[in-house]
Protein backbone atom coordinates (compact mmCIF):
# COMPACT_ATOMS: atom_id res chain seq x y z
CA UNK A 1 0.00 0.00 0.00
CA UNK A 2 1.10 3.53 -0.69
CA UNK A 3 2.45 5.61 2.13
CA UNK A 4 0.25 8.23 3.74
CA UNK A 5 1.41 11.23 5.70
CA UNK A 6 -0.64 12.12 8.77
CA UNK A 7 -0.01 15.29 10.75
CA UNK A 8 -0.35 14.80 14.53
CA UNK A 9 -0.90 18.04 16.45
CA UNK A 10 -0.20 20.84 17.30
CA UNK A 11 -3.78 20.93 18.55
CA UNK A 12 -4.66 17.37 19.56
CA UNK A 13 -7.25 16.14 22.07
CA UNK A 14 -4.86 13.76 23.82
CA UNK A 15 -2.05 16.19 24.46
CA UNK A 16 -2.79 19.39 26.35
CA UNK A 17 0.36 20.79 24.80
CA UNK A 18 1.27 21.67 21.23
CA UNK A 19 3.61 18.99 19.87
CA UNK A 20 3.64 18.37 16.15
CA UNK A 21 4.62 15.03 14.65
CA UNK A 22 4.58 14.21 10.97
CA UNK A 23 3.76 10.51 10.80
CA UNK A 24 4.31 8.45 7.68
CA UNK A 25 2.06 5.40 7.82
CA UNK A 26 1.76 2.29 5.68
CA UNK A 27 -1.60 0.59 6.28
CA UNK A 28 -1.94 1.17 10.02
CA UNK A 29 1.74 0.86 10.83
CA UNK A 30 3.88 3.93 11.50
CA UNK A 31 7.02 3.88 9.39
CA UNK A 32 8.56 7.24 10.17
CA UNK A 33 8.01 10.07 12.64
CA UNK A 34 9.46 13.56 12.35
CA UNK A 35 8.90 15.98 15.24
CA UNK A 36 8.46 19.70 14.72
CA UNK A 37 9.07 21.78 17.81
CA UNK A 38 8.96 25.44 18.70
CA UNK A 39 5.28 26.08 19.42
CA UNK A 40 5.99 26.99 23.06
CA UNK A 41 9.38 28.63 22.65
CA UNK A 42 9.45 31.90 24.57
CA UNK A 43 13.16 32.59 24.96
CA UNK A 44 13.44 32.40 28.74
CA UNK A 45 17.21 31.94 28.87
CA UNK A 46 17.69 35.31 27.23
CA UNK A 47 15.64 36.98 29.98
CA UNK A 48 18.65 36.48 32.31
CA UNK A 49 20.14 39.56 30.66
CA UNK A 50 17.39 41.89 31.86
CA UNK A 51 16.43 40.23 35.15
CA UNK A 52 18.91 39.94 38.00
CA UNK A 53 19.83 36.63 39.60
CA UNK A 54 17.16 36.76 42.33
CA UNK A 55 14.37 37.76 39.93
CA UNK A 56 15.33 34.84 37.70
CA UNK A 57 13.96 32.43 40.35
CA UNK A 58 10.43 33.51 39.47
CA UNK A 59 11.20 33.11 35.76
CA UNK A 60 12.64 29.60 36.01
CA UNK A 61 9.67 28.51 38.11
CA UNK A 62 7.56 29.26 35.07
CA UNK A 63 9.64 27.14 32.70
CA UNK A 64 7.14 24.43 33.52
CA UNK A 65 4.15 24.62 35.83
CA UNK A 66 4.18 20.92 36.69
CA UNK A 67 7.73 20.84 38.08
CA UNK A 68 8.04 24.49 39.11
CA UNK A 69 9.61 24.05 42.53
CA UNK A 70 12.20 21.63 41.18
CA UNK A 71 13.34 24.12 38.54
CA UNK A 72 13.71 26.79 41.23
CA UNK A 73 15.51 24.34 43.51
CA UNK A 74 18.00 23.43 40.77
CA UNK A 75 18.62 27.08 39.96
CA UNK A 76 19.04 28.08 43.63
CA UNK A 77 21.47 25.22 44.24
CA UNK A 78 23.55 26.50 41.35
CA UNK A 79 23.56 30.09 42.61
CA UNK A 80 24.37 28.90 46.15
CA UNK A 81 27.35 26.96 44.80
CA UNK A 82 28.56 30.09 42.98
CA UNK A 83 28.19 32.31 46.07
CA UNK A 84 29.48 29.71 48.57
CA UNK A 85 26.31 29.75 50.66
CA UNK A 86 25.65 26.84 53.05
CA UNK A 87 21.90 26.15 53.24
CA UNK A 88 20.51 25.55 56.77
CA UNK A 89 19.56 21.88 57.45
CA UNK A 90 15.85 22.58 58.00
CA UNK A 91 15.63 24.33 54.61
CA UNK A 92 17.20 21.28 52.96
CA UNK A 93 14.56 18.95 54.44
CA UNK A 94 11.71 21.34 53.58
CA UNK A 95 12.96 21.47 49.99
CA UNK A 96 12.79 17.67 49.85
CA UNK A 97 9.22 17.67 51.22
CA UNK A 98 7.98 20.16 48.62
CA UNK A 99 9.90 18.41 45.84
CA UNK A 100 8.36 15.04 46.71
CA UNK A 101 4.87 16.54 46.95
CA UNK A 102 5.45 17.92 43.47
CA UNK A 103 6.61 14.52 42.23
CA UNK A 104 3.45 12.89 43.59
CA UNK A 105 1.16 15.42 41.94
CA UNK A 106 3.04 15.11 38.66
CA UNK A 107 2.93 11.30 38.63
CA UNK A 108 -0.77 11.17 39.56
CA UNK A 109 -1.45 13.68 36.79
CA UNK A 110 0.49 11.51 34.35
CA UNK A 111 -1.26 8.28 35.43
CA UNK A 112 -4.60 10.01 34.80
CA UNK A 113 -3.61 11.40 31.40
CA UNK A 114 -2.18 8.01 30.43
CA UNK A 115 -5.48 6.31 31.30
CA UNK A 116 -7.24 8.93 29.19
CA UNK A 117 -4.88 8.21 26.26
CA UNK A 118 -6.27 4.70 25.87
CA UNK A 119 -9.81 5.84 26.56
CA UNK A 120 -10.24 4.84 30.22
CA UNK A 121 -11.89 8.06 31.33
CA UNK A 122 -13.16 6.99 34.74
CA UNK A 123 -9.63 6.02 35.80
CA UNK A 124 -8.47 9.48 34.67
CA UNK A 125 -11.11 11.05 36.92
CA UNK A 126 -10.12 8.85 39.87
CA UNK A 127 -6.43 9.74 39.70
CA UNK A 128 -7.21 13.44 39.36
CA UNK A 129 -9.55 13.28 42.33
CA UNK A 130 -6.71 11.93 44.48
CA UNK A 131 -4.36 14.53 43.05
CA UNK A 132 -6.60 17.37 44.28
CA UNK A 133 -5.68 16.44 47.86
CA UNK A 134 -2.04 17.18 47.11
CA UNK A 135 -2.98 20.40 45.33
CA UNK A 136 -4.76 21.46 48.53
CA UNK A 137 -1.60 20.75 50.53
CA UNK A 138 0.48 22.80 48.11
CA UNK A 139 -1.94 25.71 48.31
CA UNK A 140 -1.98 25.59 52.12
CA UNK A 141 1.80 25.39 52.50
CA UNK A 142 2.92 27.73 49.74
CA UNK A 143 -0.05 29.90 48.75
CA UNK A 144 -0.41 28.68 45.16
CA UNK A 145 -1.80 25.46 43.78
CA UNK A 146 0.57 25.05 40.87
CA UNK A 147 3.52 27.45 41.01
CA UNK A 148 4.97 26.51 44.40
CA UNK A 149 7.27 29.46 44.97
CA UNK A 150 9.16 28.56 48.14
CA UNK A 151 12.83 28.51 47.17
CA UNK A 152 15.12 31.47 47.53
CA UNK A 153 18.90 31.84 47.37
CA UNK A 154 20.14 30.55 50.73
CA UNK A 155 17.14 28.50 51.83
CA UNK A 156 13.35 28.54 51.73
CA UNK A 157 10.83 31.34 52.25
CA UNK A 158 8.16 29.49 54.21
CA UNK A 159 8.02 27.09 57.12
CA UNK A 160 5.79 24.07 57.74
CA UNK A 161 4.52 24.18 61.33
CA UNK A 162 3.44 21.24 63.54
CA UNK A 163 -0.26 21.62 62.72
CA UNK A 164 0.42 21.59 58.99
CA UNK A 165 2.77 18.64 59.43
CA UNK A 166 0.00 16.59 61.01
CA UNK A 167 -2.38 17.49 58.20
CA UNK A 168 0.18 16.51 55.55
CA UNK A 169 0.90 13.15 57.24
CA UNK A 170 -2.83 12.42 57.58
CA UNK A 171 -3.38 13.24 53.91
CA UNK A 172 -0.48 10.95 52.96
CA UNK A 173 -2.30 8.07 54.69
CA UNK A 174 -5.50 8.80 52.75
CA UNK A 175 -3.64 9.19 49.43
CA UNK A 176 -1.74 5.94 50.00
CA UNK A 177 -4.95 4.04 50.67
CA UNK A 178 -6.78 5.52 47.70
CA UNK A 179 -3.93 4.94 45.24
CA UNK A 180 -3.63 1.33 46.44
CA UNK A 181 -7.32 0.85 45.63
CA UNK A 182 -6.58 1.75 42.01
CA UNK A 183 -3.54 -0.54 41.81
CA UNK A 184 -5.41 -3.60 40.54
CA UNK A 185 -7.18 -1.52 37.87
CA UNK A 186 -4.09 -0.08 36.26
CA UNK A 187 -1.82 -3.11 36.75
CA UNK A 188 -3.95 -6.25 36.42
CA UNK A 189 -6.80 -5.19 34.15
CA UNK A 190 -6.88 -7.26 30.95
CA UNK A 191 -7.83 -4.36 28.67
CA UNK A 192 -5.22 -2.02 30.12
CA UNK A 193 -2.57 -4.71 29.76
CA UNK A 194 -3.46 -5.27 26.11
CA UNK A 195 -2.69 -1.62 25.46
CA UNK A 196 0.57 -1.45 27.43
CA UNK A 197 2.40 -4.80 27.70
CA UNK A 198 4.96 -5.26 24.93
CA UNK A 199 4.20 -1.89 23.29
CA UNK A 200 7.10 0.43 22.58
CA UNK A 201 9.89 -1.72 23.96
CA UNK A 202 13.10 0.19 24.64
CA UNK A 203 16.03 -2.12 25.36
CA UNK A 204 18.57 -1.36 28.07
CA UNK A 205 21.37 -0.71 25.58
CA UNK A 206 19.24 1.51 23.34
CA UNK A 207 17.96 3.53 26.32
CA UNK A 208 21.53 4.17 27.47
CA UNK A 209 22.79 4.92 23.99
CA UNK A 210 19.96 7.37 23.22
CA UNK A 211 20.45 9.17 26.53
CA UNK A 212 17.01 8.59 28.02
CA UNK A 213 16.28 10.07 31.45
CA UNK A 214 14.06 9.47 34.43
CA UNK A 215 11.39 6.75 34.52
CA UNK A 216 11.89 6.07 30.78
CA UNK A 217 15.48 5.05 31.57
CA UNK A 218 14.73 3.30 34.87
CA UNK A 219 11.95 1.20 33.30
CA UNK A 220 14.59 -0.20 30.92
CA UNK A 221 16.63 -1.53 33.82
CA UNK A 222 19.21 1.19 34.48
CA UNK A 223 19.24 2.41 38.09
CA UNK A 224 20.16 6.01 37.47
CA UNK A 225 18.54 8.72 39.56
CA UNK A 226 20.00 12.13 40.32
CA UNK A 227 18.75 11.84 43.90
CA UNK A 228 21.56 9.29 44.39
CA UNK A 229 24.02 12.19 44.21
CA UNK A 230 22.57 13.35 47.54
CA UNK A 231 21.66 16.98 46.83
CA UNK A 232 19.49 18.80 49.39
CA UNK A 233 18.73 16.28 52.18
CA UNK A 234 18.59 13.14 50.03
CA UNK A 235 21.98 11.98 51.36
CA UNK A 236 20.42 11.63 54.83
CA UNK A 237 17.32 9.74 53.66
CA UNK A 238 16.87 6.08 52.80
CA UNK A 239 16.59 6.03 49.08
CA UNK A 240 16.68 3.34 46.39
CA UNK A 241 15.75 4.12 42.77
CA UNK A 242 12.67 2.30 41.45
CA UNK A 243 13.78 0.03 38.61
CA UNK A 244 11.80 -2.09 36.14
CA UNK A 245 13.42 -4.32 33.54
CA UNK A 246 10.96 -4.81 30.65
CA UNK A 247 11.26 -1.39 29.02
CA UNK A 248 7.71 -1.37 27.60
CA UNK A 249 4.76 0.94 28.33
CA UNK A 250 3.66 -1.29 31.20
CA UNK A 251 7.08 -1.12 32.89
CA UNK A 252 7.09 2.67 32.65
CA UNK A 253 3.61 2.82 34.19
CA UNK A 254 4.62 0.53 37.06
CA UNK A 255 7.79 2.55 37.60
CA UNK A 256 5.86 5.83 37.98
CA UNK A 257 3.17 4.14 40.07
CA UNK A 258 5.77 2.86 42.54
CA UNK A 259 7.49 6.23 42.67
CA UNK A 260 4.29 7.70 44.13
CA UNK A 261 4.69 5.37 47.13
CA UNK A 262 8.40 6.12 47.28
CA UNK A 263 7.56 9.84 47.48
CA UNK A 264 5.12 9.17 50.35
CA UNK A 265 7.84 7.26 52.23
CA UNK A 266 10.38 10.03 51.63
CA UNK A 267 7.98 12.69 52.95
CA UNK A 268 7.33 10.63 56.10
CA UNK A 269 11.02 10.07 56.67
CA UNK A 270 11.85 13.72 56.06
CA UNK A 271 9.27 14.79 58.65
CA UNK A 272 10.66 12.26 61.15
CA UNK A 273 14.18 13.65 60.75
CA UNK A 274 13.20 17.34 60.32
CA UNK A 275 15.75 19.36 62.34
CA UNK A 276 15.17 22.74 63.99
CA UNK A 277 17.13 25.61 62.50
CA UNK A 278 16.67 28.91 60.72
CA UNK A 279 15.01 28.84 57.29
CA UNK A 280 17.42 30.83 55.18
CA UNK A 281 20.80 32.51 55.41
CA UNK A 282 21.48 35.84 53.79
CA UNK A 283 23.55 35.47 50.67
CA UNK A 284 26.39 38.00 50.36
CA UNK A 285 28.23 38.96 47.21
CA UNK A 286 27.44 38.31 43.58
CA UNK A 287 27.59 35.11 41.53
CA UNK A 288 30.94 34.65 39.84
CA UNK A 289 32.17 31.63 37.89
CA UNK A 290 30.57 28.63 36.24
CA UNK A 291 28.52 25.83 37.75
CA UNK A 292 26.46 22.83 36.65
CA UNK A 293 23.55 21.94 38.92
CA UNK A 294 21.46 18.78 38.56
CA UNK A 295 18.24 17.57 40.19
CA UNK A 296 15.86 14.69 39.53
CA UNK A 297 12.54 15.96 38.26
CA UNK A 298 9.44 13.74 37.94
CA UNK A 299 10.39 13.29 34.29
CA UNK A 300 14.13 12.75 34.78
CA UNK A 301 17.36 14.57 35.14
CA UNK A 302 17.30 18.35 34.83
CA UNK A 303 20.55 20.22 34.27
CA UNK A 304 21.28 23.90 34.77
CA UNK A 305 24.45 25.52 33.56
CA UNK A 306 24.96 28.96 35.12
CA UNK A 307 27.71 31.44 34.36
CA UNK A 308 28.17 34.60 36.39
CA UNK A 309 30.68 37.37 35.79
CA UNK A 310 30.52 39.07 39.18
CA UNK A 311 27.65 41.38 38.24
CA UNK A 312 23.99 41.30 39.26
CA UNK A 313 23.03 39.72 35.97
CA UNK A 314 24.01 36.20 34.97
CA UNK A 315 26.00 35.86 31.78
CA UNK A 316 24.38 32.61 30.68
CA UNK A 317 21.61 30.32 31.88
CA UNK A 318 21.36 27.03 30.02
CA UNK A 319 18.56 24.63 30.89
CA UNK A 320 18.52 21.03 29.69
CA UNK A 321 15.28 19.32 30.58
CA UNK A 322 14.37 15.60 30.74
CA UNK A 323 11.83 15.65 27.90
CA UNK A 324 14.50 16.93 25.55
CA UNK A 325 16.54 13.83 26.42
CA UNK A 326 13.51 11.57 26.02
CA UNK A 327 12.47 12.63 22.51
CA UNK A 328 15.19 10.56 20.69
CA UNK A 329 14.04 7.34 22.51
CA UNK A 330 10.45 8.22 21.53
CA UNK A 331 11.44 8.46 17.87
CA UNK A 332 13.15 5.08 18.28
CA UNK A 333 9.92 3.56 19.70
CA UNK A 334 7.43 4.99 17.18
CA UNK A 335 8.37 3.24 13.88
CA UNK A 336 6.63 -0.13 13.73
CA UNK A 337 3.77 0.65 16.12
CA UNK A 338 0.07 0.93 15.29
CA UNK A 339 -1.36 4.37 14.57
CA UNK A 340 -3.74 3.92 17.52
CA UNK A 341 -0.79 3.42 19.88
CA UNK A 342 0.87 6.72 18.95
CA UNK A 343 -0.87 8.80 21.70
CA UNK A 344 -0.07 6.10 24.29
CA UNK A 345 3.57 6.02 23.24
CA UNK A 346 3.93 9.79 23.23
CA UNK A 347 2.46 10.01 26.73
CA UNK A 348 4.60 7.21 28.05
CA UNK A 349 7.71 9.43 28.07
CA UNK A 350 5.63 12.00 30.01
CA UNK A 351 6.29 14.83 27.55
CA UNK A 352 6.56 18.35 28.89
CA UNK A 353 6.85 20.51 25.81
CA UNK A 354 7.11 23.82 27.64
CA UNK A 355 10.18 22.44 29.48
CA UNK A 356 11.73 21.29 26.22
CA UNK A 357 11.23 24.51 24.33
CA UNK A 358 11.35 27.02 27.19
CA UNK B 1 -37.35 28.12 17.49
CA UNK B 2 -34.90 31.02 17.61
CA UNK B 3 -35.06 31.14 21.38
CA UNK B 4 -34.71 27.38 21.74
CA UNK B 5 -31.46 27.31 19.74
CA UNK B 6 -29.97 30.14 21.75
CA UNK B 7 -31.04 28.77 25.15
CA UNK B 8 -29.65 25.32 24.49
CA UNK B 9 -26.42 26.81 23.18
CA UNK B 10 -25.89 28.82 26.36
CA UNK B 11 -27.06 26.06 28.70
CA UNK B 12 -24.69 23.47 27.30
CA UNK B 13 -21.67 25.15 25.72
CA UNK B 14 -18.84 23.05 24.34
CA UNK B 15 -15.38 24.38 24.85
CA UNK B 16 -12.06 23.75 23.19
CA UNK B 17 -8.78 24.31 24.96
CA UNK B 18 -5.77 25.57 23.05
CA UNK B 19 -2.35 25.79 24.67
CA UNK B 20 -0.49 28.67 23.11
CA UNK B 21 2.82 28.99 24.93
CA UNK B 22 1.78 28.30 28.42
CA UNK B 23 3.96 26.82 31.17
CA UNK B 24 1.36 24.04 31.75
CA UNK B 25 0.25 25.68 34.99
CA UNK B 26 -2.98 27.03 33.52
CA UNK B 27 -3.42 23.98 31.27
CA UNK B 28 -3.62 21.58 34.17
CA UNK B 29 -5.99 23.96 35.95
CA UNK B 30 -8.28 24.01 32.91
CA UNK B 31 -8.23 20.20 32.98
CA UNK B 32 -8.77 20.24 36.76
CA UNK B 33 -12.08 22.09 36.12
CA UNK B 34 -13.33 18.93 34.39
CA UNK B 35 -12.34 16.51 37.14
CA UNK B 36 -14.48 15.44 40.12
CA UNK B 37 -13.69 18.27 42.56
CA UNK B 38 -14.88 21.09 40.27
CA UNK B 39 -16.71 18.98 37.69
CA UNK B 40 -18.16 21.48 35.24
CA UNK B 41 -19.42 18.60 33.10
CA UNK B 42 -22.42 18.36 35.40
CA UNK B 43 -23.52 21.75 33.99
CA UNK B 44 -23.25 20.41 30.46
CA UNK B 45 -19.95 22.11 29.68
CA UNK B 46 -17.98 19.65 27.60
CA UNK B 47 -14.35 19.69 26.49
CA UNK B 48 -14.11 18.72 22.83
CA UNK B 49 -11.10 18.14 20.60
CA UNK B 50 -12.50 19.52 17.37
CA UNK B 51 -12.75 23.31 16.89
CA UNK B 52 -15.70 22.79 14.52
CA UNK B 53 -17.82 21.51 17.42
CA UNK B 54 -16.90 24.23 19.91
CA UNK B 55 -18.57 27.44 21.10
CA UNK B 56 -15.92 28.67 23.52
CA UNK B 57 -12.18 28.86 22.87
CA UNK B 58 -10.12 28.77 26.05
CA UNK B 59 -6.58 29.96 25.36
CA UNK B 60 -3.76 29.65 27.88
CA UNK B 61 -0.34 31.18 27.59
CA UNK B 62 1.46 33.79 25.54
CA UNK B 63 1.33 33.99 21.79
CA UNK B 64 4.66 33.52 20.02
CA UNK B 65 5.70 33.89 16.43
CA UNK B 66 5.32 30.21 15.62
CA UNK B 67 1.97 29.39 17.16
CA UNK B 68 0.07 32.56 16.20
CA UNK B 69 -0.84 30.98 12.86
CA UNK B 70 -2.07 27.83 14.60
CA UNK B 71 -4.17 29.92 17.02
CA UNK B 72 -5.71 31.95 14.18
CA UNK B 73 -6.41 28.72 12.32
CA UNK B 74 -8.25 27.15 15.28
CA UNK B 75 -10.26 30.36 15.81
CA UNK B 76 -11.25 30.60 12.12
CA UNK B 77 -12.45 26.99 12.09
CA UNK B 78 -14.97 27.61 14.87
CA UNK B 79 -18.53 28.31 13.73
CA UNK B 80 -20.34 31.54 14.73
CA UNK B 81 -21.30 32.50 17.40
CA UNK B 82 -18.03 32.03 19.26
CA UNK B 83 -16.34 33.57 22.27
CA UNK B 84 -12.74 33.54 23.46
CA UNK B 85 -11.52 33.32 27.07
CA UNK B 86 -7.89 34.27 27.72
CA UNK B 87 -6.63 32.47 30.82
CA UNK B 88 -3.77 33.50 33.08
CA UNK B 89 -1.42 36.47 33.27
CA UNK B 90 0.34 35.26 30.11
CA UNK B 91 -2.86 34.95 28.12
CA UNK B 92 -4.07 38.41 29.05
CA UNK B 93 -0.90 40.49 28.63
CA UNK B 94 2.11 38.27 28.10
CA UNK B 95 2.79 38.17 31.83
CA UNK B 96 6.29 37.52 33.08
CA UNK B 97 7.48 36.64 29.58
CA UNK B 98 6.32 39.80 27.80
CA UNK B 99 9.90 41.05 27.33
CA UNK B 100 11.22 37.79 25.88
CA UNK B 101 12.25 37.98 22.24
CA UNK B 102 9.89 35.34 20.87
CA UNK B 103 6.74 36.57 22.61
CA UNK B 104 4.15 38.60 20.70
CA UNK B 105 2.05 39.37 23.78
CA UNK B 106 -1.44 38.56 24.97
CA UNK B 107 -4.01 36.58 23.01
CA UNK B 108 -5.88 39.80 22.09
CA UNK B 109 -3.04 40.79 19.73
CA UNK B 110 -4.16 38.02 17.36
CA UNK B 111 -7.87 37.31 17.95
CA UNK B 112 -10.67 39.25 19.73
CA UNK B 113 -11.01 38.22 23.38
CA UNK B 114 -14.32 38.34 25.30
CA UNK B 115 -13.25 37.45 28.85
CA UNK B 116 -9.95 37.71 30.68
CA UNK B 117 -9.01 35.50 33.65
CA UNK B 118 -6.16 36.75 35.80
CA UNK B 119 -3.82 34.75 38.01
CA UNK B 120 -0.56 32.86 37.67
CA UNK B 121 -1.59 30.12 37.55
CA UNK B 122 -5.31 30.96 37.31
CA UNK B 123 -7.35 29.00 39.83
CA UNK B 124 -10.09 26.64 38.59
CA UNK B 125 -12.74 28.79 40.32
CA UNK B 126 -11.50 31.85 38.41
CA UNK B 127 -11.51 29.95 35.10
CA UNK B 128 -15.11 28.79 35.68
CA UNK B 129 -16.03 32.39 36.50
CA UNK B 130 -14.43 33.59 33.28
CA UNK B 131 -16.32 31.01 31.23
CA UNK B 132 -19.62 32.10 32.86
CA UNK B 133 -18.91 35.74 31.91
CA UNK B 134 -18.18 34.59 28.37
CA UNK B 135 -21.51 32.73 28.28
CA UNK B 136 -23.41 36.04 28.68
CA UNK B 137 -21.61 37.38 25.63
CA UNK B 138 -22.28 34.13 23.77
CA UNK B 139 -26.03 34.64 24.30
CA UNK B 140 -25.85 38.18 22.89
CA UNK B 141 -23.80 37.13 19.89
CA UNK B 142 -26.08 34.14 19.37
CA UNK B 143 -29.15 36.38 19.06
CA UNK B 144 -27.51 38.48 16.35
CA UNK B 145 -26.32 35.45 14.41
CA UNK B 146 -29.72 33.73 14.59
CA UNK B 147 -31.50 36.90 13.54
CA UNK B 148 -29.32 37.09 10.48
CA UNK B 149 -30.03 33.47 9.58
CA UNK B 150 -33.81 33.80 9.81
CA UNK B 151 -33.84 37.12 7.92
CA UNK B 152 -31.78 35.63 5.14
CA UNK B 153 -34.05 32.59 5.03
CA UNK B 154 -37.12 34.83 4.77
CA UNK B 155 -35.52 36.93 2.02
CA UNK B 156 -34.72 33.81 0.02
CA UNK B 157 -38.25 32.49 0.40
CA UNK B 158 -39.71 35.85 -0.72
CA UNK B 159 -37.34 35.92 -3.66
CA UNK B 160 -38.45 32.42 -4.74
CA UNK B 161 -42.13 33.35 -4.36
CA UNK B 162 -41.73 36.55 -6.38
CA UNK B 163 -40.31 34.55 -9.30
Amino acid sequence: MARTVIPFGPQHPVLPEPLHLTLTVEDEIVKEAIPKLGYVHRGLEKLAEIRDHTQMIQIVERVCGICSTLHAMCYCQGIEALMNVEVPPRAKFLRVIWAEMHRMHSHLLWLGLFADAFGFESLFMQFWRIRERIMDLQEATSGNRVIVSVNCVGGVKRDIDAEMEKWILDTMKIVEREVLQLKSTIMDDFTVKRRTVGIGVLSKEKAYEMGAAGPTLRASGIAQDMRQTGYAAYSELNFEPVVETDGDCYARTVCRFNEVFQAIDLIREAFAKLPQSELAVKAKGLPNGEVVSRVEQPRGECLYYLKGTGSKYLDRVRIRTPTFANIPPLLEMLPGCDLADVPVLILTIDPCISCTER
Amino acid sequence: MKRLINTSRVKSPWLIHFDCGSCNGCDIEVLACLTPVYDIERFGILNVGNPKHADILVVTGTVNHRNKKALKNVYDQMPEPKVVVAVGACGTTGGIFREAYNVVGGVDKIIPVDAYVSGCAAKPEAIIDGVVIALGKLAEKGKKVDQGIFERLENTQNFIKSR
